[in-house]
């Protein structure tokens, strides 16, 4: 369904009078099935959330192309209502004039399929994220990050998307919150069956809904794991940085 | 000196609204003990360590003794208070980026606090910080010191702030959620400096966080918070296998839940354990 071919991007470095690019992602190629789940994991810095910017059609690679369904992604129409996206700073994530019904009506408008009111659609969505309909009219600031993230789901599904990029979208959660919002999206996508793109530095949360791995390292691909395989990672850098993770 | 940090009915509230934001907490750190404080964002975690280094917003007000080596801080003037901070008790931020001063480079910041403290000149100050820097395996320290906080990464930062902690030598050191905005190797690292940190100055130390994983690693004992309500606090064992209050055990699980997955995909094998 999505398919990342050659990919690459840099940045001018900072400084006024400096030339030099410095080079983010380098030849990135890899393949997102319908319904999938792909985690993206790596240290910051390491370009993951550049990818996911591409993806996102934000920013237009250097070089190499990405492809969506066998079409070009630099084209607006054809990423409307099908690419969708959650970040991580959710207090930013929704204009704070707007009310969650406002919020999550947003891309419905711009789509233009219907003039006819979503109403019913926007309860059926803040049920789905199992937010109560009496939210419909709270402000992004009334809502605690846990609620204001599912709010951002509800938003992002609300066109049913065949693929979502959630960049970091659990990392300043609160524990708990991180893993009923992990049950949340595991339940979301064997209802409606949208592709993933989780990207994360929590290898955990990665394991825990996504089908294959990828680890990412200074800007390109240094190993893909299917999840059940993550034991058998070949790469050094990959096994150190299982090696990393905090258990309790 | 059984208790080296004791807090007594601690109260903050919101002048403006009136509304309290921490009920009624007591607690105590024993010396060279490490206490962490658990909890949901917004229960309070934060303003209970702002109220010990009295470095809350002015809007906000605290009522309660807080007692550091049977000295009552909130009798202190606040050019007192002043000296305390740094030496006495030292704070490490959560985010490393506006912990420092962005329009100076770092190294600045650092010799104007060692200067107010010790007195030292810039020579010595830099001779003192590049030994401490390279204990926490940052290298080539003078470069470090000459750039700007944006310059540097989020877990270099924090490992600065810890450096200075080792020349400073405080008393006791309040790590408010120091790992958060880390990812998972900087988080790893950092924690292996906390140990050490403790290890070489025997201080005491209150850690804030919502990763159980670290502090079932670093901590002593536990405060659980939620509402800005003490819930439960008792040793760190106690409070992993067998919490009494269900708000606890509902955080263990919840973690629980990610780690037993990521075992059963690791086949328990190849992960850290200390």
């Amino acid at each position: 369904m999505l398919s990342v071919n050659g990919v690459s991007k840099s940045y001018n470095k900072s400084g006024w009078f400096q030339k030099d690019k410095q080079r983010v992602l380098e030849d990135v190629s890899f393949q997102c099935g319908q319904g999938e789940c792909l985690g993206i994991i790596g240290e910051s810095g390491s370009g993951k959330s550049t990818l996911g910017r591409l993806i996102l059609g934000i920013e237009r690679p250097d070089t190499g192309e990405i492809l969506f369904e066998g079409k070009r992604l630099g084209d607006a129409k054809i990423r409307a209502g099908n690419i969708s996206a959650v970040f991580q700073d959710y207090t930013s994530s929704i204009n704070p004039f707007f009310t969650v019904e406002q919020a999550i009506q947003e891309p419905l408008n711009n789509l233009k399929s219907g003039l006819k009111s979503h109403s019913d659609l926007i309860d059926d969505l803040l049920l789905q994220v199992g937010l109560h309909s009496d939210y419909r009219k709270k402000y992004p600031h009334e809502l605690s990050g846990g609620e204001t993230q599912r709010v951002c789901i509800a938003r992002a599904i609300s066109t049913s998307p065949k693929c979502i990029v959630l960049d970091e979208a659990i990392s300043s959660l609160d524990g708990s919150v991180q893993l009923q919002i992990l049950d949340l999206l595991k339940d979301l996508r064997s209802k409606i069956n949208t592709a993933y793109i989780f990207i994360t530095h929590d290898i955990q949360a990665a394991a825990y809904i996504c089908d294959r791995i990828m680890i990412f390292r200074n800007g390109s691909i240094e190993e893909m794991v299917s999840t059940d395989q993550l034991k058998d990672v070949q790469s050094h850098y990959a096994k150190k940085l299982l090696q990393m993770t905090i258990l309790n | 000196m059984p208790n080296f940090l004791e807090v007594n009915h601690l109260k903050v509230w919101d002048k403006s609204s009136g509304e309290v934001i921490l009920h009624d907490s007591s607690f105590k750190v024993n010396a060279e003990s490490c206490l962490a404080v658990v909890g949901e964002s917004g229960s309070g975690k934060s303003v209970t360590c702002r109220a010990i280094m009295r470095l809350n917003k002015p809007w906000v007000s605290q009522s309660g003794e807080i007692l550091l080596h049977g000295e009552n801080l909130s009798f202190l003037s606040d050019k007192e208070m002043r000296q305390k901070r740094g030496k006495t008790m030292y704070l490490i931020m959560q985010h490393g980026m506006s912990a420092f001063d962005p329009s100076t480079v770092v190294g600045v910041h650092l010799y104007e606090t060692l200067k107010q403290h010790f007195g030292w000149n810039k020579h010595e100050a830099a001779g003192h910080m590049s030994i401490a820097m390279k204990s926490v395996m940052l290298k080539e320290p003078m470069e470090i010191m000459n750039k700007y906080p944006h310059q540097l990464s989020g877990g270099m930062l924090q490992r600065i702030m810890i450096a200075l902690a080792l020349v400073l030598e405080p008393d006791l050191i309040i790590a408010d959620e120091p790992t958060t905005a880390l990812d998972t190797i900087s988080q790893y690292e950092v924690l292996e400096q906390f140990l050490q940190l403790r290890e070489r100055l025997g201080c005491s130390m209150i850690f804030v966080s919502h990763d159980l994983g670290m502090v079932r690693k670093l901590a002593d004992e536990v405060l659980v918070m939620k509402n800005g309500v003490i819930v439960e606090q008792g040793s760190t064992e106690s409070i992993f296998t067998a919490a009494k209050h269900e708000y606890t055990r509902y955080l263990v699980s919840t973690k629980q839940t990610l780690n037993d997955h990521f075992k059963s995909v690791m086949g328990g094998q190849g992960v850290a354990k200390r």
